[in-house]
């Protein structure tokens, strides 16, 4: 493995974690938008807000690591992605802005005096922008596996870069697989939390789930058409990685039907997971399918040297952190089921 | 590239940048009067301290909230305004964000842990979980800048004949001789404008009711820090400016207004840069050559030494610089009135003048960042890597800009009147209450 592979693999890590826990994230806001009226929502909404406490401000920090590793490892790609699709990046921007600040705010206000009004506005823009990113996210990853994006300063086409068959699949798969996710992962949750919601959950999951492999077996026939070199990297050489994606995701509605909820969300995961890095090995070498190659894409050696050193320092001070932060977590100090925080300050927690 | 996208770009880039470094000092220096206040809590066992640190937390948490998104946008707009110096530069200045985002990272951690930890964790080791995050607010701060001075004192590349960026040292481009300077003056005023900003909130409190303990506590934490530290800015802003003039002379001609390389520079104190020479100043014949070399003698570059088209738009910078000393030297002033009472007799000033001035510190200490930021960033001009490569090189290719800007713009003005309105919320929440949920020790 090259250094540059290195780098990349230390950005996929960050990509593939912010897949798994964002998506989570986000389609916990899909079924907060699909929960019904305020009143026959409530306790849906509830239990999606107090699962995604413990984890949403951390995404943030995925996609940031991603963007800065990204930047700093192959800055020419990178700059040539961000400017070819400042679209659909705004709008993954202003989608971030109004997630973020609204799920906050809505925390913050919900143990002063009831604010129904209020409450409502910041949980519609919440549930709103949770589906709006991960669909411009989906069209940036398929802008690039489609080969649209050139090298250089906003060398492709603003609009067709995006707005495209394989983009499309790629925003319409990341809708529904953060839902599937989330549903999964709610179903643990209602099991421990609100015991009256997990039929639901467990119906909304295998839902999701079926709408996943219909996306993705159509997905099939428009990537052979409209993505020739990314068809034939997920049929040689991510192959194996494609199969146990869909086996996963095969093993999770089985497991769901069986009300075996823990392991339908590691299974679940791991679909996700699967089909990250079954990506990646679909589009190598090319970083930008068609322009550019890892190698030829990356940054001067001396940097790749110290981001590398940089991320297993980082790592050092980071993993002990996050250990103390779940073990605090695991042990009910911190937070735990019926104990909310006196202080109400949760919204911006871990 | 359209003149009028480009300047969408940089107004996207200071909407964007000016409104995050405002909410960005407050996550530095706000855990640092959290912390000062839970310390003393501990100590005395005082419940009214320990429920002013629990309210601030709150305040803290929507306010660390809001500058993740805001500070996340930055990391997208560097790569989709500025493809230009991102793609030659990138892998030059990319270290420190990369540390940044670590930095920022164990900063969510600590903040999750100390936040969910109020009831749960013991006084002294709950104390303890915040110690990081002000460790490591500092350091996103010290990161961030190093990327900033970066542009200011590009190091640690080679641009070779035909035009590539070669040699690349990434550690000597982070460590570059702009850092701890700027650094040093960004965290300074991180405290100074949390200081300022809490203690206005509560000076505004003590206004409507002098005898309250638990805002009369708040206010005199939040003060004392930002009063302390104004002082110290001075000294480092005086560093500051004579950096400028060793090494970027035409910055520093701007913030000055010099128009004529010589001797014997007067300083300016106050009036306007108009066509080419300070108008309606005060002149201190001779200051500026004490202030930058320390003798009357000391030889001042002016703007006549770089082509005008290399030069920044002068009346803005200076202004903004003006603005910038004069807020500063008006809260060390305040700051001095403050300590002398805290002094003599350990509690606030009587006159009702103080609490006024008092509550206008918050937001004059916002001015004077912003006004700082201004120089520092217009001052540049035209350059976005001082000597290398130009603002208008480094814009994306891109058309309608505009109408990102605008939307943005429409997105940031809501933010901003509901922050105010959820931070007003928790401010106004009866301090009762807070007190009430505080187990008594």
């Amino acid at each position: 493995m090259t250094l540059a592979e290195v780098v990349l693999v230390l950005a996929w890590i960050g990509v593939t974690a912010y897949a798994v826990l964002a998506g989570a994230d986000f389609g916990a806001g899909f079924w907060d938008l699909t929960a019904g009226g305020a009143a026959q929502g409530r306790s849906m909404r509830h239990l999606a807000e107090h699962a995604i406490a413990p984890v949403w401000e951390a995404n943030h920090v995925w996609l940031i690591y991603v963007f800065v590793v990204l930047w700093t490892g192959f800055p020419r790609p990178f700059a040539a992605m961000a400017s070819t699709l400042y679209i659909p990046l705004t709008g993954v921007a202003i989608g971030v802005i109004l997630r973020g600040a609204a799920f906050a705010f809505r925390k913050s206000i919900a143990d002063g005096e009831v604010d129904l009004k209020l409450e409502r506005a910041f949980g519609a823009t919440f549930a709103a922008s949770s589906v709006v990113t991960p669909f411009f996210l989906g069209t940036v990853a398929g802008a690039v596996a489609s080969g649209r994006v050139p090298l250089g300063n906003a060398r492709g086409d603003a609009v067709r870069s995006w707005v495209n068959p394989t983009s499309i699949l790629g925003g319409t798969l990341a809708v529904a697989t953060c839902s599937f996710v989330a549903a999964v992962f709610l179903c643990v949750e209602a099991e421990r939390e609100e015991p009256a919601l997990t039929e639901s959950l467990r119906r909304k999951a295998i839902g999701a789930g079926l709408v996943c492999g219909m996306v993705a077996s159509i997905g099939v026939a428009v990537l052979k058409a409209d993505s020739p070199q990314l068809f034939h990297g997920l049929t040689h050489r991510g192959l194996p990685l494609v199969i146990v994606s869909g086996l996963s995701g095969l093993a999770a509605l089985v497991l769901l039907r069986r009300r075996q909820f823990r392991p339908a969300r590691l299974s679940g995961a791991l679909a996700v997971v699967a089909i990250v890095w079954g990506w990646a090995a679909g589009q190598y070498p090319d970083i930008l399918i068609g322009s550019v190659t890892i190698q030829d894409g990356a940054g001067a050696r001396a940097t790749l040297m110290a981001v590398t050193v940089a991320v297993i320092a980082g790592a050092v001070v980071l993993v002990p952190s996050l250990l103390i932060l779940f073990r605090l977590a695991q042990r009910g100090t911190l937070g735990g089921a019926t104990n909310r925080p006196v202080s109400g300050t949760g919204g911006a927690c871990m | 590239m359209v003149a009028a996208d480009l300047m969408a770009a940089r107004q996207q880039m200071a909407l964007s940048l000016g409104w995050h470094i405002v909410i960005a000092c407050l996550g530095v220096g706000f855990p640092a009067l959290i912390l000062i206040a839970e310390r003393r809590a501990n100590t005395t066992g005082d419940p009214l301290l320990l429920a002013l640190a629990r309210r601030w937390s709150k305040a803290l948490a929507v306010l660390f909230a809001v500058g993740a998104v805001s500070g996340t946008i930055l990391s997208f707009e560097l790569g989709v305004l500025w493809p230009g110096m991102m793609s030659r530069f990138g892998d030059v200045i990319g270290l420190p964000f990369a540390i940044e985002g670590f930095a920022f990272f164990i900063e969510a951690i600590f903040i999750g842990i100390y936040l969910y930890g109020w009831d749960r964790l013991a006084p002294k080791t709950h104390w303890w979980t915040g110690v990081p995050i002000v460790i490591s607010g500092t350091a996103s701060a010290l990161f961030v800048v190093a990327a900033n001075a970066w542009m200011n004192q590009p190091t640690g590349f080679r641009v070779d004949a035909s035009g590539n960026v070669v040699d690349i040292d990434p550690v000597a481009a982070m460590f570059n001789r702009a850092l701890w300077p700027e650094a040093t003056h960004m965290i300074l005023a991180a405290f100074i404008v949390s200081g300022f900003l809490v203690a206005s909130v509560h000076a505004n409190a003590l206004r409507k009711d002098r005898t309250s303990r638990h805002h009369r506590a708040a206010f005199t934490i939040a003060f004392s820090v930002a009063a302390l530290a104004v002082p110290a800015q001075l000294i480092v802003g005086d560093w500051a400016a004579r950096f400028l003039f060793h090494y970027q002379p035409t910055k520093f001609a701007a913030l000055e207004g010099v128009e004529t390389t010589g001797d014997h520079q007067p300083l300016h104190i106050g009036g306007l840069f108009i066509d080419g020479r300070v108008r309606y100043g005060l002149p201190i014949p001779d200051g500026l050559s004490l202030l930058a070399g320390h003798s009357t003698s000391t030889v001042v570059a002016g703007l006549d030494q770089v082509p005008a088209d290399r030069t920044p738009p002068v009346a803005i910078v200076r202004l903004a610089f003006q603005v910038m000393v004069a807020t500063g030297f008006g809260l060390l002033a305040l700051g001095v009135w403050f300590g002398w009472c805290q002094w003599r007799r350990q509690a606030l000033p009587r006159s009702a003048w103080f609490l006024r001035l008092a509550m206008l510190t918050g937001p004059a200490a916002v001015v004077a960042l912003e006004a700082g930021w201004i120089v520092t960033e217009v001052g540049r001009q035209p350059w976005i890597v001082y000597g290398v490569l130009r603002v208008k090189d480094a814009v994306t290719d891109a058309a309608g800009i505009r109408v990102g800007y605008w939307l943005l713009l429409g997105v940031y003005s809501a933010l901003t009147v509901v922050t105010v309105v959820v931070l007003r919320r928790i401010a106004r929440s009866p301090v009762d209450q807070a007190v009430a949920v505080v187990p008594v020790p």
